[in-house]
C-alpha cells in the first residue's frame, strides 16, 4: 500500500513589543539578569491582574492580515489551566474558542516548485512562560520571559511534504521580519515550530485517527529532518501492522531520530474557560485601522516590482527576500533615473553580484558603477574639456571652495558635469580634466 | 467624648476643627482594639503604635505593602506583599491609615467567618453567634467601633451579609466600579471591594475615594463615582421601590420578614411608590453561583503551590478544597457544556431578570439574609445549608449590580439589614434611598453592649 503524509504546523512567535503582554515590564529578556524584568503581575502574585497590551494585539492582527485571515468582530482571552513551575499563575492566558484571526491561507512551494495553498486555521494571542534552568540537581526559575507576548499560528493539516513545511516556515519568518513584529530568530526561541505528523493510505479522504506531535525543535533543518524521519517510521510501523497512537516526540540530532516524550495517557485537560479578568476584545474598527498601517508584504512587493519596474520575477524574488534590500533597491531606482539607468540594469547588477543592499552608501556605489559601465559614454577628452570649462564657469563658488581645500567642492563639480551629460560621461576622465584645470589656475 | 463612636464624616470634621488630634484618635482606637480584640477575634494583624491618619480596617484578603496578608488561610501565613491594592493606595492618599487587617473566611469562602484558618470572629451582639462572612472581621470592627470604617470584598454577599448580621452599613459596588487590583482573587467575575461603615454617608464618601478607572484592572474603566450633593433628600417622592416576590418565600425567617416589611412600609411613608416585581430565575442563583464561582476558584487558587511563597496545598481548609474540586470538575472535558457553559447562560437570564424588573422600579428591596446571626458551629457540617443563607445576595453579584445593607431593626435582639439593589453603576440611587431611610429611623444609634 502507498501512504501519504498528513502534516499540520503550529508556530509560536514571540513579539518584539516594548512591554509584556499583560503588564508594563520590559518584554526584552534576552541575556538580561534573571528576574529583573518582573512585577506582581508577571510573577503571578496574589491580587495581581492582567492588563492587555494593545501593541501586541495590533501586531497579532498584522500577522493575521498578512496570512489572509479574517479578523473576528469579537475575541476573548481564555485561561489554559495546567501546572508547571515556569507558569506562575497556574494557568496561561491564551485563546481557544475566540481567537483574533481565523480562516487564512498562505501559498507554499515544495522542492519541485509546485505551489499549493495551506489553510490557516487561526492566529491567536497568548503569553510566554518563565524559563527553567536545570543545573547541579537544582532548578532555577527566571521570570523575565514570563508574560512576553506570544502569537500562535495554526494551520490545517494541509502539508503533504516536508519541503512545503520548510518553505512555509521560511515565509512566515520573512513575514514576521517584514512586519517588524518579531526578530523571529529560531535559535533564540523567538520562533518555535511544532508539527503534527501522521500518514494515511493514498486515496483515503478522512484524517488518520492519530497524530504525532513533534516538539521543541529549534531549526528549519532539524524540523525537516524530523518530519522525514517520522513519515518513514510511521509508514514502517503501519506496514508491520502496528497501531499508531497520539503522542509527543522530540528530535535527537546526534542519533538523527525522533524519540517519545509523552504518550496520550499523559495528555492534559486544560479546562479552558473565558478569562474573567479581561473584557472582550471588540475588533470591528481595529481591522481597518491596522490595515491602513500595514507595510507592503514580500509577495505584493515582488509583484509590484515586476509590473512597475519591468524586472524579471526571479530578480524580484531575490530583491524582496530581505525588507532592506527591496527598500534600497527602490532608492537606487530613483537615483538611477537621473542617469537614465533602467531598473532592470540595477536589478541584474544587484542580483548577479549578490549584493545585499543595506545602506545609502551601497546604493550610491551601485548606481555609479552602472553609470560608469554603460555604453554611449563620452570618452572624447576635447568634448569633456569643453563641458568641464562650462561647469567651472557656472560654479565659481565651488571653484573658490576647492581652492580653500574643500574636497566636497570637487564632488559638486563632478556632479555638475554628470548632470550636463545625463551621466553619460567617463567619470575618471572628468576627474583628471577637472583637477588639471583647477590646479593650473586656468580658470575664468 | 468617645472618639471611636464618631462616623467617618464626623471624624474628618473633628480633625479639621481641631477638636482632637490624630494622635488622640489613634490612641482611642488602639485602646478600644486592645480591650475588644481578644474576645471578638477581629484583627489578624494590628498596628502597634499608629499616631497618624484616620484608622481604617482592611479585610485581610486585600494586599497591603509590607504588611502580612493571609486571606484567612494558613497557606499564606507569613506572606508579606510587596505592593498595595489600588483601593488601599487611594485611601492612603486621603490620609487614611491601616489600623489592622481583618479576619475573614479563607479566601473569602464562607458565610459565617468560621472558615478562617485563624478561628472565627464573634458577633458583637452575641458572642455565641456568627458575625456572617466572609468579611466578618471588617463588619465586626465597624460594629464594635474598632475602626472608623473598613474595606471588605463581596463575591456572593460577603459585604452585605455580615453587615446585616452585625448591624452596619455595607456596600457592594457595581462590578467594575472599584479596582480589584490587589484583592486576592476568589471568583474574578464576581469579586468587588466595597466599604463597611457606620452610616450611609460614610459609605458614599469611601466609595468616591476608592472608585474610578485603574490602569491595573481592565474591568474597571468608566467607573468614577462622585458624591453628588451634600443636601440630603428628606423624602422619597418619585422613587419606585420594587419588592421581589421571590425574596419573601420559603426559608425566610418570620422575624426577619416582619422587620423588613416594616422597613418597606417606612419607605412608602417617606413617599416612595412600592411596586411588586418578579425575578423568576432567583431559584437558580445558588446553583449558577456555585458552578461559576468554584470554576474560577479552581483556577485562581492554582498558584498556591508552595513553590515561591506560602505553604503547600495541604494547608488549604476543607471549604477551599471542596470548591477547588467542584470547579475542576465543572470545567473538565465532557462536563464543561453541561455545567460551566449552562451556568453562564442562566447567569445571563438572571441579569435579564433584573433589567426587566428595573423597567418598573428604581431600586429593589428585600432582606439581605433569610435569618439573623446563627449559632457558631450550627451550619459548619452542612455546606448546603450554609450556601442557602446567601440566596438573596447572590443574584445581584451574578448580575454585577450594586447592592447595600442598611440596618433596619432587630429580631430577637439581633440586627437585621435591609438590602437595596440598584441598576448597574447607579450606586447614587441606592445610597439616596438608604440614607433617607437611615436618617428617618434611629437604628444606627443602637450599639452592641461590649
Amino acid at each position: 500500500m502507498k501512504y501519504e503524509p498528513v502534516i499540520g504546523l503550529e508556530v509560536h512567535v514571540e513579539l518584539n513589543t516594548k512591554s509584556k503582554m499583560f503588564c508594563r515590564c520590559f518584554a526584552d529578556y534576552f541575556s538580561k539578569e534573571p528576574n529583573t524584568h518582573t512585577c506582581p503581575i508577571c510573577l503571578g502574585l496574589p491580587g495581581a491582574l492582567p492588563y492587555t497590551n494593545k501593541e501586541a494585539i495590533t501586531k497579532c492582527i498584522q500577522i493575521g492580515l498578512a496570512l489572509n485571515c479574517k479578523i473576528v468582530d469579537l475575541s476573548r482571552f481564555e485561561r489554559k489551566n495546567y501546572f508547571y513551575p515556569d507558569l506562575p499563575k497556574g494557568y496561561q492566558i491564551s485563546q481557544y474558542r475566540w481567537p483574533l484571526c481565523v480562516e487564512g491561507w498562505l501559498e507554499v512551494e515544495d522542492k519541485e516548485g509546485n505551489v499549493s495553498k495551506i489553510r490557516i486555521n487561526r492566529v491567536h494571542q497568548e503569553e510566554d512562560t518563565g524559563k527553567l534552568t536545570h543545573s547541579d540537581g537544582q532548578t532555577l526559575i527566571d521570570f523575565n520571559r514570563s508574560g512576553v507576548p506570544l502569537v500562535e499560528i495554526v494551520t490545517e493539516p494541509d502539508f503533504t511534504d516536508p519541503s512545503q513545511v520548510k518553505d512555509y516556515a521560511k515565509k512566515l519568518q520573512q513575514i514576521f521580519r517584514y512586519l517588524s513584529v518579531s526578530n523571529a530568530d529560531m535559535e533564540k526561541g523567538d520562533m518555535r515550530l511544532e508539527a503534527n505528523v501522521s500518514v494515511r493510505p493514498v486515496g483515503q479522504k478522512e484524517l488518520p485517527n492519530y497524530r504525532v506531535e513533534l516538539k521543541n525543535i529549534n531549526s528549519f533543518r532539524f524540523m525537516t529532518a524530523a518530519i522525514e524521519y517520522e513519515i518513514k517510521r510511521q509508514i514502517e510501523a503501519l506496514e508491520k501492522g502496528e497501531k499508531l497512537t497520539q503522542e509527543t516526540r522530540g528530535w535527537n540530532e546526534d542519533k538523527r531520530e525522533t524519540y517519545l516524550q509523552r504518550s496520550k495517557e499523559e495528555a492534559h485537560d486544560y479546562r479552558y474557560f473565558p478569562e474573567p479578568d479581561l473584557p472582550e476584545l471588540k475588533m470591528k474598527s481595529e481591522e481597518e485601522r491596522v490595515k491602513e498601517e500595514m507595510v507592503e508584504l514580500p509577495q505584493a512587493k515582488m509583484q509590484r516590482f515586476v509590473s512597475e519596474y519591468g524586472i524579471s520575477k526571479q530578480n524580484a524574488q531575490v530583491l524582496v527576500e530581505l525588507k532592506e534590500v527591496g527598500y534600497y533597491f527602490e532608492k537606487a531606482v530613483k537615483l538611477g533615473e537621473a542617469q537614465q539607468i533602467k531598473p532592470q540594469e540595477l536589478a541584474n547588477y544587484i542580483v548577479n553580484q549578490k549584493i545585499t543592499l543595506a545602506s545609502q552608501d551601497q546604493v550610491l556605489r551601485a548606481v555609479e558603477f552602472i553609470a560608469a559601465k554603460r555604453v554611449g559614454i563620452i570618452e572624447d577628452e576635447a568634448v569633456i574639456k569643453k563641458i568641464v570649462l562650462e561647469v567651472i564657469k557656472k560654479n565659481p563658488k565651488s571653484v573658490e571652495d576647492y581652492k580653500r581645500g574643500k574636497l566636497n567642492a570637487l564632488q559638486a563639480l563632478i556632479g555638475g558635469v554628470m548632470r550636463k551629460t545625463q551621466g553619460k560621461v567617463n567619470v575618471e576622465k572628468v576627474m583628471v580634466v577637472l583637477e588639471k584645470k583647477l590646479k593650473s589656475g586656468d580658470t575664468p | 467624648m468617645d472618639l471611636t463612636k464618631l462616623t467617618l464624616i464626623e471624624t474628618i470634621k473633628g480633625l479639621k476643627e481641631r477638636q482632637f488630634s490624630e494622635v488622640e484618635l489613634n490612641r482611642a482606637y488602639r485602646e478600644r482594639m486592645k480591650k475588644l480584640n481578644p474576645s471578638l477575634n477581629v484583627y489578624l494583624w494590628a498596628k502597634e503604635n499608629g499616631t497618624e491618619g484616620i484608622p481604617a480596617a482592611i479585610k485581610d484578603i486585600i494586599v497591603t505593602k509590607d504588611i502580612s496578608t493571609t486571606a484567612g488561610s494558613k497557606i499564606l501565613e507569613g506572606f508579606v506583599p510587596p505592593y498595595n491594592a489600588t483601593a488601599v493606595d487611594r485611601l492612603l492618599e486621603k490620609n487614611i491609615s491601616v489600623i489592622g487587617k481583618t479576619n475573614c473566611d479563607e479566601f473569602a469562602m464562607g458565610s459565617s467567618g468560621e472558615n478562617s484558618a485563624y478561628g472565627p470572629t464573634k458577633n458583637p451582639w452575641d458572642l455565641t453567634k456568627v458575625p456572617g462572612g466572609s468579611s466578618s472581621g471588617s463588619a465586626v470592627a465597624v460594629a464594635s467601633d474598632m475602626c472608623v470604617f473598613a474595606l471588605g470584598t463581596d463575591t456572593g454577599g460577603s459585604i452585605r451579609q455580615p453587615s446585616s448580621l452585625c448591624g452596619v452599613v455595607g456596600l457592594k459596588p457595581s462590578y467594575g466600579r472599584v479596582s480589584r487590583y490587589g484583592a486576592i482573587a476568589m471568583a474574578s467575575s464576581l469579586d468587588q471591594i466595597g466599604p463597611l461603615t457606620k452610616t450611609v454617608a460614610d459609605a458614599r464618601l469611601v466609595l468616591e475615594w476608592i472608585s474610578g478607572k485603574d490602569g491595573y484592572d481592565s474591568n474597571c474603566q468608566n467607573s468614577e463615582f462622585k458624591v453628588q450633593s451634600s443636601e440630603l433628600k428628606k423624602d422619597l417622592k418619585g422613587v419606585r421601590v420594587g419588592v421581589p416576590r421571590e425574596y419573601f418565600g420559603k426559608g425566610l425567617d418570620e422575624g426577619v420578614e416582619k422587620v423588613v416589611r416594616e422597613a418597606i412600609k417606612k419607605l412608602e411613608k417617606l413617599g416612595a411608590e412600592v411596586v411588586e416585581v418578579i425575578l423568576p430565575h432567583t431559584e437558580y442563583g445558588i446553583a449558577v453561583y456555585y458552578i461559576v464561582m468554584s470554576s474560577e476558584v479552581s483556577s485562581n487558587l492554582a498558584k498556591f503551590t508552595g513553590i515561591r511563597f506560602g505553604k503547600t496545598r495541604d494547608k488549604f481548609g476543607s471549604e477551599a478544597k471542596r470548591r477547588i474540586m467542584l470547579g475542576t470538575f465543572a470545567l473538565s472535558t465532557g462536563y464543561y457544556d453541561d455545567y460551566f457553559a449552562k451556568a453562564a447562560k442562566v447567569r445571563t437570564l438572571i441579569k435579564q431578570d433584573f433589567a426587566k424588573a428595573f423597567q418598573k422600579c428604581d431600586v429593589i428591596v428585600g432582606p439581605v439574609s433569610p435569618t439573623t446571626a446563627w449559632n457558631l458551629g450550627e451550619k459548619v457540617n452542612d455546606p448546603l445549608k450554609m450556601y442557602l443563607s446567601d440566596a438573596y445576595t447572590i443574584p445581584a453579584s451574578l448580575a454585577g449590580i450594586p447592592g447595600l445593607s442598611v440596618p433596619c431593626g432587630f429580631s430577637e435582639g439581633l440586627p437585621v439589614g435591609l438590602q437595596i439593589l440598584g441598576k448597574y453603576m447607579d450606586e447614587e440611587t441606592i445610597l439616596d434611598v438608604a440614607e433617607s431611610y437611615e436618617q428617618a429611623t434611629s437604628w444606627r444609634k443602637v450599639k452592641p453592649k461590649l
